[in-house]
Parts: structure tokens; C-alpha cells; sequence
């Protein structure tokens, strides 16, 4: 179809500080004992999108990544693995690879979306609206689990900051507006509200991510401002705002080559032909504004910026955070459990010790071991943990080869590989790094801990 | 051609389908239609194909001194006059509607000749004795059902084209073989019927004798010349001067060979022959339309159809053989397997969601775009190893067109635009590389657009601007793109006139026409299809655009088109159809159920930007089952009313139609 894949999949992230490490980038972070890469891969494998180009950021951690890709795709993607420096952020990264862009449009991906949104959809409305770009929205996700309680009020309030503005003409096919963060005031060009007449501004939508960009025009917006460092905060608002005045940046040339003789017929039935298919589509905002104000033939130039709205009953998250984390830990297992393949759901059963209940929504990953009398509910177990007995585990995510010792209580946590917990600890909303040793009978409340990186 | 039977027939029509035969007649009516629009060609190869059987026949049997004439003797004198003699009166009974009035005429015409031919012979009782075999033949033959009674129909129909048609080599062909498969085949269902008919003879008689005898007479004038010796034989009473020609001398010798075998044999070659061409008509006929109530079909075509059809539910009983509308739900799921559909192109699919979604509309636009796209999918073609790019390009095309129609039913115009394609594309020659096919294909792709719709555009401006006169009150309903450059080269021209654009929910596409004519500079009034006797009497020209025009001339255009061109007509205003001659179909279509387009039902029940009304939204899903929205797209306006057809052949009448189409069609295949 004549479109390219990259997956921006990122590398460390400060937002998930405890969580990822060197040794576990972020596109390796297991959500449901999954790295969270595979949700995206595995969704666009579904959709037969098998040529991908995967971006991560460090070295080390493309080395990682790679090698988790060709262990699990093996055969099935082909993908190219490009390595980019860190913090040159996305459009950075995009403009590190542009040169291997060849097709006519390039779907750009989070690597970090955990979605059943089909990229398809995206490109559909992307190609029928002919636009530049357009980029996927979809509703904010419930945020916080009601019954953690108090889990999430700092995540919250980080949260409020996440909110779009995004407006939206009446058909809702075109983006007008976007802007990240709540400002004391918004900036709309009086063009756009001029030619579209009405519009419509929501604050309920979030960005998912996923864009699909013309890549004459991405390629050109790269080189021409150099500066821009994000594609949600720099390239995406640039487009958006000149869509009416676009700078050259879609020189389309029109398709006839003249040759010579027929130069002036063939250019003639050029301009027919268009307009007789002008005349038949229905024409968006864009079209009737370029040919504005007086019909004269001097047509400006413009371009779309469309949206694809996904519907409210598709699951659609970032993980871009603790808290979404363990939102998505959560949903992976319960609501939004579609979204893992069956084989990944249950591993070889776990041993369990007498008199030991594990709850609805709970995942346990091979060779994890658990005491007499323990309780898991709605909580997820990595490969080869060892809990010992009277444990209690709530909501909480532990990975692999995690020791916990008896009596150990645990609610509402993350507990990173190669964790030790010894006797009697207890932890409420703490994450806790890989490799931490938690010394025994200690109390933690909301609490990150890690290793003191040397 | 008097229009009134037409008128007839389609009230008829619409008597049959409130008797719940809807389907049934449907699918008849449909096959008929497809025969019809066969006929013409068909009736044309005639005389490629009779030189076989006379070339045997005569001689053996030539040698046969018997005066008798046995029951095959009578067909050639009926043959030979039956593709010209017979037609009207069946046309005519055709008209009338019943099928057991179409049977009475030719068997009338047998039960006045045979007794005839029985007084005239000496061995009366061997023709009497022989024809129940020969009816066992025409049983065997007919044994494919409903076929020969509808062979008859389209037979008909051929021969009323024929008879329009300047006749002269075909009646030149049919005098020289008399025993021309045609012939052969137009006998078939007489003797079957002939019992029939002579039962019913005394009922149907008067009402035949009443309208069939003007132009039977007529067409047995011009035929009297050329057959006279032939009548001469067959019924004694004609008059016997015309015997010595040379020509009908060879007939005789072939009706008096005597051997009921001989003739036995002679049948049963005749059967062969006339089951090949059956097998080859079969052939030519496009695939049966699908019916979407049609369970037993929809079947294998709903497995491999990439949408998933809605139910049926909640629509109008009569249209439900009609593909269901899929706009809206549909949209989703096919855009989701956007990137499954690999096989098929980008620009393809491009062009088939622009079409789902609704955002392009507009018979000449469509088609441009298809052509385009198909273009483009050419370009990016390559022959795969081990298959030749004609056949495989064809199947790559088709896999195309079936897509297409799954998102919007094609329209006519667009049907021919592919058959043009199709047809270039089998005639490619072997020796061409591949790249040099692509490029072929594509500057043809690029001629059918400029000559059958840029130029041709434009030379309807040309005609249709002649029209025009200062002070003219101009009504246009809709928004067709020829009309709108009609009026605005007028304009250009310095004509003074207005215009008055009629528009109609849900659609409201005047409303676009109306802004372009506006920021140009005309003068325009608005009003809705529901005023549209208010207005009328102001107007002086209404011009109308056209998806399609059928060989029968009826105009099938936007629904409402119809009701405008009849208003018109009851006010004595001309109604002026501009379409361009690729937009010509053969298939002879006389209401608008047969075929026609379903839109959107929800966008009738609701008006956008009006949210008081809203009556219906409320209901509950058992109330809305007593609900059933009919929203057409199309519909077909009757030849009577309309005055002149402007196409890129000059203006001509609606009964010109089959004759473009003819000329037409030869021309195309050259281009």
C-alpha cells in the first residue's frame, strides 16, 4: 500500500525511572509479561504490515531491543533496527532515518502505545483525505484504578498537565487546533476559524501517537526547521497551524508532464478533468478556502490535517507513566485482555503451595514458585519468582526472579527483576528498581526505590 | 414507435409486482431487458452464420422432384419473412404485456398458412401427420424452460430495432438463406404454441386484427418485393408474377424435397446449430445481475466480498433485490483492513473509500477517477513470471471493478469505461513488451477520458449553447456537470437568461451548483423539487444531466428527474437531456426497480442542522420495525417526455439512442 512503518520505541524514560534501567530499556518493560514492543509490533504484524523500521534510543539498548525482536519475530517481521542518540527526540530521530524513507506515506508509531486501534484505519482516512498528516485520537483512558485509593494523586496532577486542546472542525475529519498543555491562553489562527466557520474544541482526546505522515511534506518540514525536537509538540502544531498557508511544502507538481506540442491541449483537459472531480467531492474547508475570495484562478496553496477518531470502545493507552503502567497492567489482564495473543496468556502452571489463592485477573508467569497460604488478587507474576508463604499480593506487578520472603505484604506495587524482599516487608504504591534489596520488616509507603546507580 | 403500449406494459409492470410476483418478474424482466440489448448485434451476424446450413441442405435434397410440401416447407416461406413479418405484431402483443398474447400472433400466422399450404398440396396428411414429431423437436429444443418464450421476447424486440433500422442488407441476407438460423430459431416456439393458439385464436383475434394490421401490412409491403416467389409458394393466393427472379429460385427445390427423414435430419442439424448458438449466446450475455434477496446466490458472493452486507431489515419490500446502501457502517471495517488488501492498488483503494464515504459523486467524476486510478494501477503493474499480462492484467482488473462495486454499485457509464479497458487490453498484441503495453494502455486510458468526456464536454456546450436564446428561463434540477458548463460557456457568451435550480433533500447538490453560478455572476432562484408546478410555467428550457441513457431512450438520472422532465412536459416546456454518448447503454430498462441504487436511509429520517425535527429519532426498536426507509438514488424518466438528447454527436431524439449506441460501439472498440 505503499506505506512504511517506523515505531519510535524510545530507550530510557525519565517519566518511568525505577522501572526501566540499562539493562531493560523501556520498549522491553513487560507489561503483562510482555514487553510492551510486542503490543505494537503485534498489532501491526496483524494488520500485514511486515516491513518495519524500528527506532530506539542508545546503542545498548538497540543491541537489546534487536535482539528480543529477532528472538520473537523471528521469521514472521522483518524489521531494521535503527539506532538513534539519545535525547534528540522524535522528530530528531525521524530526521536521523529520513533517509531511508522511500515510500509515499510513512506511518509513524509510539512504540509505547498499547492499542487495538488497526494502524489501517489510520491510513485509510490518511490516503482518502489525501492530507499531509493525520493523527489518531482517541479518549482519555479512566485513569487510576477507583479502588487503589489514594494510589495515583501525584500521577493525577501530572496528569491534568497531559490534557490536548484539540479543535475540530464540525465533520470532525480536520485538526485545526492542538496544543499539549493547558496555557493561560490558546493561540487559533483567525485564517482557519475564519474559513472553516465553527469549531469545535476538546479536551477529552488524547494523542495517541500514532500519525501517518506524507513524506514529502515530514521530510521537508525536517530539513527546513532543524530545530523542531518533538513531532507531538513541534511538527504536528506547525502543520497543523499552516495548514492554510502552507510554505511550499507541498510543491506538488501536477501529474502532466507536458511534452511539447500538446503542452497547451493537454493542460487544458488537465484543468477540465480537475474540475469536474473538484466540482463532484464535497469540498472541505481547505478547497473552498483556496479558491477564495473572488473565484480568481491564483488558488492557494494548503494542506489537510486530518484526524481519525478512534471509537470509544477501542482500548487505546500510552505508557508513558507509573500510573499508566498500572493502568494498562491492569486492563491487559481484565477488561482489554483481547490484545494478548492466546499464548502468551498462560504460561507452564506455577506451583503452589497449600491452601494458596490466586484471584480473577491475575497472570503468573513459568517457574514462579509461591508459599503456603498466599493470596494473589488481580496482581501479575514474572518467570521464576519465589514467594514465600503468607504473602499477600494486591494489584501490584511483580517481574521475574523476584524473591519475597514470608509475610510479606504487598499492594499496589511494582517490583522490578531481580528484586529481593525479605521477611515481613510491606509495601503500599512503592516501586521498587531492579536488583533492591529490601531489607526485612520494612515499611514503605509510595515510595521509589532503587539501586544507587554508580 | 408509438409510446403508449411502453406506457402499458410498465403499468403492467408495476399490477405484476403488487401481486407479489416481484421477483419472480424481476429477474424475467431483467433477462429480457439483457436479450433485448443483445439482440441488436445478434440479429447483424446473421448472415455470418447461415451460409452452413443451406450450403447442405439444398443439394441432396434438391434432387427430391416431390410437389408435396412437409412441414419444414411451410418454415422457410415463414422463415424467411418471419424476422421482418413477425415482429411488430409480437411487439405489439409484447406491449399488450400478456405472454399468452404474444403467442397467439405467430401461431395465427401458421394456422392461416398451413391450411393453405394444405389445400395447395397433394399430400395434406403428411404435413398433418408430421408435425407432431416436429412439435416433440421444438419441446426438446425449448426444453431449456422459460427460454424460449423469452428468446421470443427478445427476438421481438431485435426485430423492432431491425425494423427501425435502415433494413436493407439484412433483408438481403434473409432472401438469400431463407433457412438463416435466425429464421430457424424464430420457429422454434411456433409449433409448441400453435395448439395454443388455436384455442385462443377467436379470443385474440379482433384485438390483433385491430393493431396489427397497419404495420404488418406496411413491412409486408416493403418485404413483397424482394419474397414475392417465395409468398408465391407458401401461400397460394400471392400474387405469382415474381416467381422467375433468380434469387428465390433456389427455394422452392429445398421446400419440395420431399423425405420426412431428409427434413428429420435437416431438423436435428438445425437443433445443433441452433443449441451452439444458444451455448455462444449464453456466452455473450453478460453474468445474470446479482439479486440481493436472492439467498442461494448471495451466498458464495457474500464470502468472498471483502464488506460484510447488512441485513435486510427494515426495507422496502419492493427494492430489496437492490444492493443494500453501505455507507457510514461500513466504513470502519474496510478501512481497518486497510493494509489486509494488499493486493489491491492504493490508488484503487483510494478511489473506492472516496466512493463509500460519499466524497465523490457524479457520473463524469467517478469515472475519472476509476480511469485514473486504473491508470495508475497499470503503471505499477508488472507481469508476475510465468503469466501473460493480457490475462492476467484482465483478472487484476476485474479484482479491481469487484471491489469497486462492492463500495458503490458502478454506474453504467463507468461499466462501459471498463469494457472499453478490457477490450484494449485483449487486443494487445503478443509482440508488444511489457512496458510498451503499460504505456499503451495507458495513453488509451487517457484518450477514452479526453475524447468521451473532455471533448465531448465540449462539443455538448457547443450544441446545447445554440439553445440558448436572450431572455431564456433555463430550469436545471440537481447538480450535473455538463449542464453547469452549458450555462456557464452561455454566460461566457454574453447570452442574457436565467436560471432557476431545483434541488431536493437529502443530497441538496444544487446547493453546490448553485454557489458556483452565483460567485460567477448569474442570476439564479432556488427552490426545492416540492414547488417545482410554481415555477414551471416561467421557465422556457429545462436542461437536464444523465447517469445513463438506455436503447429505448429512456433517461435514468438523479431521482427527481423524472418528476421534473414530467411537470415539464404537462407545461409544454422542452426538456433537453445533455449527456455524453460513452454514457449510453443498450440495455432497455423501463422502470426504475429493476435497477437502481439504494442510498443512505438514515439521511432522509434525518435533516442535518435541524435538531427540532427530529420525529423519528425516538422510536423504539419495535415501532421501527414497522418503519421502512426508502431513500433511491436514481430513477428512469419515459422517452415521451423528453424533447431533444444533447449529445457529443449532435441533438437527436430519444429514438436515436439505439442507433449511437450501434455506431457507437463499433467505434469505440476501433479507437
Amino acid at each position: 500500500m505503499d506505506f512504511q512503518v517506523v515505531v519510535l520505541a524510545g530507550g530510557n524514560s525519565k517519566n518511568l525511572t525505577p522501572l526501566v534501567s540499562k539493562e531493560l530499556p523501556k520498549p522491553l518493560l513487560p507489561v503483562a509479561n510482555c514487553p510492551v514492543l510486542y503490543y505494537v509490533l503485534h498489532q501491526l504484524e496483524q494488520s500485514n504490515l511486515k516491513d518495519l523500521i524500528v527506532v530506539v534510543e542508545g546503542e545498548d539498548a538497540a543491541l537489546l531491543v534487536g535482539a528480543w525482536i529477532s528472538g520473537t519475530f523471528i521469521d514472521r517481521l522483518h524489521v531494521e533496527i535503527a539506532a538513534v542518540p539519545e535525547d534528540i527526540g522524535t522528530a530528531g530521530a525521524l530526521r536521523a532515518i529520513s533517509h531511508h524513507l522511500t515510500a509515499k506515506d510513512i506511518l509513524v508509531v509510539s512504540g509505547d502505545l498499547v492499542s487495538d486501534v488497526p494502524p489501517g484505519a489510520l491510513a485509510a482516512t490518511h490516503r482518502r483525505h489525501d492530507a499531509a498528516v493525520t493523527t489518531m485520537l482517541c479518549s482519555i483512558p479512566v485513569s487510576g484504578p477507583s479502588e487503589s485509593g489514594s494510589s495515583g494523586g501525584k500521577d493525577k496532577a501530572k496528569k491534568l498537565g497531559r490534557y490536548n486542546i484539540i479543535g475540530l472542525d464540525p465533520s470532525k475529519q480536520f485538526l485545526l487546533h492542538i496544543a499539549t498543555e493547558i496555557e493561560k491562553d490558546a493561540r487559533i489562527s483567525k485564517r482557519i476559524l475564519h474559513a472553516v466557520g465553527q469549531m469545535e474544541m476538546r479536551s477529552d482526546l488524547m494523542d495517541a501517537h500514532m500519525y501517518a505522515f506524507k513524506r514529502s511534506v515530514l521530510q521537508e518540514v525536517l530539513d527546513v526547521k532543524d530545530t523542531f525536537q518533538s513531532l507531538k509538540e513541534d511538527v504536528l502544531p506547525y502543520l497543523v497551524r499552516s495548514q492554510l498557508k502552507s510554505e511550499a511544502l507541498l510543491n506538488r507538481t501536477p501529474q502532466g508532464e507536458e511534452n511539447g506540442n500538446e503542452k497547451v491541449s493537454s493542460q487544458n483537459n488537465q484543468a477540465f478533468i480537475s474540475r469536474i472531480l473538484a466540482n463532484a467531492s464535497t469540498p472541505s474547508f481547505h478547497g473552498i478556502y483556496s479558491k477564495n475570495p473572488d473565484g480568481s484562478s491564483s488558488t492557494r496553496k494548503t494542506h489537510k490535517c486530518c484526524v481519525y477518531i478512534a471509537s470509544s470502545s477501542s482500548y487505546c493507552v500510552r505508557l508513558n507513566s507509573i500510573q499508566a503502567f498500572m493502568d494498562i497492567n491492569r486492563d491487559v489482564t481484565g477488561d482489554a485482555d483481547h490484545l494478548l495473543s492466546p499464548n502468551n496468556i498462560i504460561g507452564p502452571s506455577p506451583k503452589l503451595g497449600t491452601k494458596t489463592t490466586v484471584g480473577p485477573n491475575c497472570r503468573l508467569g513459568e517457574g514462579s514458585e509461591m508459599g503456603d497460604k498466599c493470596q494473589v488478587k488481580r496482581s501479575i507474576i514474572g518467570r521464576h519468582c519465589r514467594i514465600g508463604s503468607h504473602v499477600k499480593v494486591v494489584n501490584s506487578v511483580v517481574m521475574n526472579h523476584v524473591t519475597i520472603g514470608d509475610g510479606c505484604i504487598i499492594q499496589g506495587s511494582v517490583i522490578c527483576s531481580n528484586v529481593q524482599l525479605q521477611e515481613r516487608v510491606e509495601l503500599k504504591d512503592c516501586q521498587v528498581g531492579a536488583g533492591f534489596v529490601v531489607t526485612a520488616g520494612s515499611e514503605y509507603k509510595a515510595e521509589s526505590l532503587a539501586k544507587k546507580e554508580k | 414507435m408509438n409510446p403508449n403500449p411502453n406506457i402499458d406494459f410498465s403499468h403492467l409492470c408495476f399490477l405484476l409486482f403488487l401481486q407479489k410476483s416481484t421477483k419472480f418478474f424481476e429477474r424475467q424482466l431483467s433477462m429480457d431487458a439483457r436479450r433485448m440489448s443483445r439482440a441488436v448485434p445478434r440479429v447483424r451476424q446473421v448472415g455470418f452464420f447461415t451460409p452452413n446450413t443451406p450450403a447442405q441442405q439444398p443439394q441432396p435434397q434438391s434432387a427430391a422432384p416431390s410437389s408435396e410440401s412437409p412441414p419444414l416447407s411451410d418454415s422457410p416461406a415463414s422463415n424467411s419473412l418471419s424476422p421482418v413479418m413477425i415482429p411488430p405484431p409480437r411487439h405489439l402483443s409484447d406491449n399488450l404485456g400478456g405472454r399468452t398474447a404474444a403467442v397467439p400472433v405467430p401461431g395465427r400466422e401458421i394456422s392461416g398458412e398451413l391450411p393453405t399450404v394444405g389445400s395447395y398440396n397433394p399430400s395434406e396428411s403428411v404435413l398433418w401427420l408430421d408435425s407432431p414429431p416436429r412439435s416433440r423437436i421444438g419441446d426438446e429444443e425449448l426444453s431449456e424452460g422459460a427460454e424460449s418464450s423469452l428468446g421470443w421476447y427478445r427476438r421481438s424486440d431485435s426485430a423492432k430495432f431491425a425494423s427501425s433500422l435502415p433494413s436493407g442488407g439484412f433483408n438481403l441476407s434473409t432472401a438469400k438463406h431463407p433457412e438463416s438460423v435466425a429464421a430457424v430459431e424464430a420457429k422454434n416456439p411456433l409449433p409448441e404454441q400453435s395448439e395454443v393458439q388455436k384455442e385462443q385464436a377467436s379470443s385474440s383475434k379482433p384485438l390483433k386484427a385491430k393493431t396489427t394490421k397497419a404495420e404488418r401490412r406496411a413491412l409486408q409491403e416493403s418485404q413483397r418485393a424482394a419474397k414475392a416467389a417465395s409468398r408465391a409458394e407458401a401461400n397460394k393466393s400471392g400474387t405469382p408474377g415474381g416467381a422467375p427472379s433468380s434469387k428465390p429460385m433456389k427455394q422452392p427445390p429445398q421446400k419440395k424435397d420431399g423425405p420426412p427423414v431428409a427434413s428429420s435430419i435437416a431438423a436435428s442439424e438445425r437443433i445443433g446449430v441452433d443449441r451452439s448458438v444458444e451455448k455462444e449466446r449464453k456466452k455473450d450475455l453478460p453474468p445474470p445481475r446479482k439479486q440481493f434477496d436472492d439467498e442461494s446466490r448471495g451466498g458464495r458472493a457474500k464470502r468472498r466480498s471483502v464488506l460484510n452486507q447488512p441485513e435486510a431489515r427494515n426495507r422496502v419490500e419492493l427494492f430489496r433485490h437492490l444492493p443494500p446502501h453501505k455507507n457510514g457502517t461500513q466504513l470502519p471495517s474496510l478501512e481497518s483492513k486497510f493494509f489486509e488488501l494488499h493486493e489491491k492498488h492504493p490508488a484503487v483503494y483510494k478511489v473506492g473509500l472516496q466512493y463509500l464515504a460519499g466524497d465523490l459523486s457524479g457520473g463524469n467524476a467517478r469515472c475519472i477517477a476509476m480511469l485514473q486510478a486504473f491508470q495508475e494501477a497499470i503503471r505499477d503493474y508488472s507481469t508476475p513470471p510465468e503469466k501473460t499480462l493480457t490475462r492476467d492484467l484482465t483478472s487484476k482488473i476485474g479484482g479491481f471493478v469487484s471491489f469497486l462495486i462492492e463500495c458503490r454499485p458502478l454506474s453504467m457509464s463507468m461499466g462501459n469505461a471498463i469494457r472499453f479497458l478490457k477490450s484494449r487490453i485483449a487486443r494487445l498484441p503478443l509482440t508488444l513488451s511489457e512496458s510498451e503495453a503499460k504505456t499503451t494502455l495507458c495513453s488509451d486510458i487517457d484518450r477514452f477520458i479526453n475524447e468521451k468526456i473532455v471533448l465531448a464536454d465540449k462539443v455538448i456546450l457547443r450544441h446545447a449553447a445554440t439553445k440558448i436564446r436572450d431572455g431564456d428561463v433555463l430550469l436545471t434540477y440537481g447538480s450535473s456537470c455538463v449542464v453547469e458548463m452549458i450555462l456557464l460557456y452561455a454566460h461566457e457568451l454574453g447570452k442574457q437568461f436565467r436560471v432557476v435550480v431545483v434541488d431536493s433533500h437529502p443530497m441538496l447538490e444544487g446547493q453546490k451548483l448553485l454557489r458556483r453560478l452565483v460567485v460567477k455572476g448569474l442570476s439564479c432562484t432556488y427552490t426545492q423539487l416540492n414547488a417545482i408546478s410554481y415555477v414551471m410555467h416561467k421557465v422556457t428550457r429545462v436542461f437536464l444531466g444523465a447517469s445513463s441513457i438506455f436503447s429505448n431512450g429512456t433517461v435514468y438520472s438523479t431521482v427527481g428527474t423524472a418528476s421534473v422532465a414530467m411537470v415539464a412536459h404537462a407545461f409544454r416546456v422542452p426538456v433537453l437531456v445533455c449527456c455524453e454518448a460513452y454514457k449510453f447503454h443498450e440495455r432497455v430498462q423501463l422502470d426504475s426497480i429493476c435497477f437502481n441504487e439504494l442510498g443512505d436511509p438514515d439521511a432522509i429520517s434525518k435533516v442535518p442542522g435541524r435538531v427540532d425535527v427530529n420525529y423519528l429519532d425516538n422510536l423504539t426498536d419495535k415501532q421501527k420495525e414497522n418503519l421502512e426507509l426508502l431513500n433511491l438514488k436514481y430513477d428512469a424518466t419515459p422517452s415521451d417526455y423528453i424533447s431533444v438528447i444533447v449529445t457529443d454527436y449532435g441533438m437527436i431524439p430519444p429514438t436515436s439512442v439505439p442507433v449511437i449506441v450501434r455506431e457507437y460501439r463499433k467505434e469505440y472498440l476501433l479507437i
